[in-house]
């Protein structure tokens, strides 16, 4: 049951018309699905699916020292970022722990905009702001409530976006960002996703957002449906992406995580987490993030023990879902240095050591 | 609002039971239950022939979120189990009093203490 304080969406009420039921995440009432999860991710991978996600925070760095001061606050490169473009990256804390996972964008030369995760938006502002402090001429704001975020993943989300927009969206890269009209509304559109296909997101004045919602639902008709934060997770699991609380947490280090490529040593400067960081650069992990397959039909899950052929544990499972694409249950876990060439690994689901496959991951990788 | 068919019988843990015939009943699991699952992928049942208790789990239901024990909702000898639903479980969504039940238990002609349709919808009620 959701907490009274509960906050919504401004697109809470389209929701409930839609029939979705709701769950309480991150502080949100988010819709978990509209109908057949399964369906909604179908959609996504051979159509079109159109997300709420005016949960997450968007906080803007803005200023001459904009670039600099994220620079030092985390642990990607971003003054060097082209404006329009997009960068995936982390705040850590002093020990390299994660704090969250970012995609920054940068819209002006002296404007960022930082999406956090819900859950942590408050501590990305409050750390961002703090780890500022020594930039006179940069500035922190959080504008999460002035936007709505809308997704609309799939194979024909270019199609029905078209319709609504002069945009060019055609010639609109991966990680790109412009701002542009959307059903005549101003939007900033991002070829960003969390889906593994292609696909936009449209960060709207929390206003527009029924409007702008209402159009693409219009413009989509038959190739398009709402899709909830169910098929959402089970469709970045197939991707192989990262979730914060999940394969993220701050007891992970990026390296562990397998995202080592995202820590900028090189730049110059000091940053948050630099040291930590770099004594572990050279130092193998005591962990390896990897794919799994299960030979079974049950379903490992969040929390449960991978273990040897002898029953001792040697890692955990950080997510797991049954697989609509490949038809299985997959997972990804942090198996212990050691046993990552295992071969005869299983999960201990409740009490059973079922066997699992060990698997490159990404699970599912689209084809065009 | 999920349908309670007047004529089944009702346990807390959202299972339904048929009226005894010949000392047999059919068990499933019910539509709020299933909604509240949401896609059911696998779902494990007792085999034909074993003795099941009252209360006591007795096989399991897999949905994209999460997993639940299904229940001996009585006592008695499973004497059919759906295979229809363990080849495709979606039949417990698209029909969960039909053609998604689960399975049979010769019971006897108590089945003990269950919960009347009124009992349940205000039961599920409570809980939403």
């Amino acid at each position: 049951m959701s907490a009274p304080d509960a906050k919504r969406t401004p697109l809470h009420d389209v929701h409930a018309e839609l029939g979705a039921t709701i769950t309480e995440f991150a502080g949100y009432l988010m819709p978990l699905r509209y109908g057949s999860e399964t369906a909604e991710h179908q959609a996504v991978r051979t159509s079109a699916g159109l997300f709420d996600l005016s949960h997450m925070g968007e906080i803007f760095v803005t200023g001459p020292q904009a670039g600099a001061a994220l620079d030092h606050a985390l642990i990607g490169h971003l003054s060097v970022l082209a404006v329009g473009r997009a960068r995936y990256t982390m705040i850590v804390d002093p020990a390299g722990g994660v704090l969250d996972d970012l995609i920054v964008y940068r819209l002006a030369p002296e404007t960022f905009m930082v999406v956090a995760n819900a859950a942590n938006a408050a501590t990305v502002r409050a750390e961002l702001t703090d780890r500022a402090g020594g930039f006179d001429k940069a500035t922190v704001d959080d504008r999460s409530d002035a936007y709505a975020l809308i997704a609309v993943q799939g194979p024909k989300a270019q199609g029905i976006l078209e319709k609504l927009t002069d945009a060019a969206l055609a010639d609109l890269k991966y990680y790109a960002i412009l701002p542009g009209k959307i059903a005549g509304l101003d939007a900033l559109i991002a070829r960003t996703g969390y889906t593994g296909e292609d696909g936009f997101e449209l960060f709207v004045s929390a206003g527009d957002a029924v409007t702008v919602w209402n159009a693409v639902t219009e413009a989509g008709g038959d190739d398009l449906r709402p899709a909830g934060l169910s098929s959402r997770d089970t469709l970045r699991l197939e991707a192989g992406m990262p979730l914060y609380g999940n394969e993220l947490t701050a007891e992970t280090t990026p390296y562990d995580a397998g995202l080592g490529r995202a820590v900028k040593l090189d730049k110059p400067g000091d940053f948050v987490g630099r040291a930590a960081l770099a004594a572990r650069a050279d130092t193998p992990p005591g962990r390896t993030l990897v794919g799994l397959v299960a030979r079974g039909r049950r379903v490992p899950r969040h929390g449960y023990d991978i273990v040897t052929s002898d029953g001792t544990p040697c890692g955990v499972v950080t997510s797991g879902a049954p697989s609509p694409t490949l038809g299985k249950p997959i997972a990804m876990a942090y198996i212990d240095a050691g046993h990552t060439e295992d071969t005869d690994l299983a999960v201990d689901i409740r009490g059973k050591h079922e066997p699992v496959d060990k698997v490159a991951l990404p699970f599912y990788r689209r084809t065009s | 609002m999920s349908t309670v068919p007047e004529t089944l019988s009702y346990t807390q843990e959202h299972e339904w039971i048929t009226q005894p015939s010949d000392g047999v009943v059919t068990v499933g699991i019910t539509a709020y239950a299933a909604d509240a699952l949401g896609d059911i992928v696998y779902v494990s049942l007792p085999q034909e022939g074993a003795s099941v208790e009252a209360g006591e789990p007795c096989g399991e239901a897999e949905s994209t979120k999460s997993v639940s024990d299904v229940y001996a909702p009585v006592t008695g000898e499973i004497v059919a189990v759906n295979a229809a639903v363990e080849e495709d479980p979606a039949v417990i969504n698209s029909d969960p009093y039909g053609e998604g039940w689960l399975f049979r238990v010769r019971t006897g002609d108590d089945p003990g203490d269950l919960l009347d349709a009124q009992a349940y919808s205000k039961l599920i009620e409570e809980a939403s």
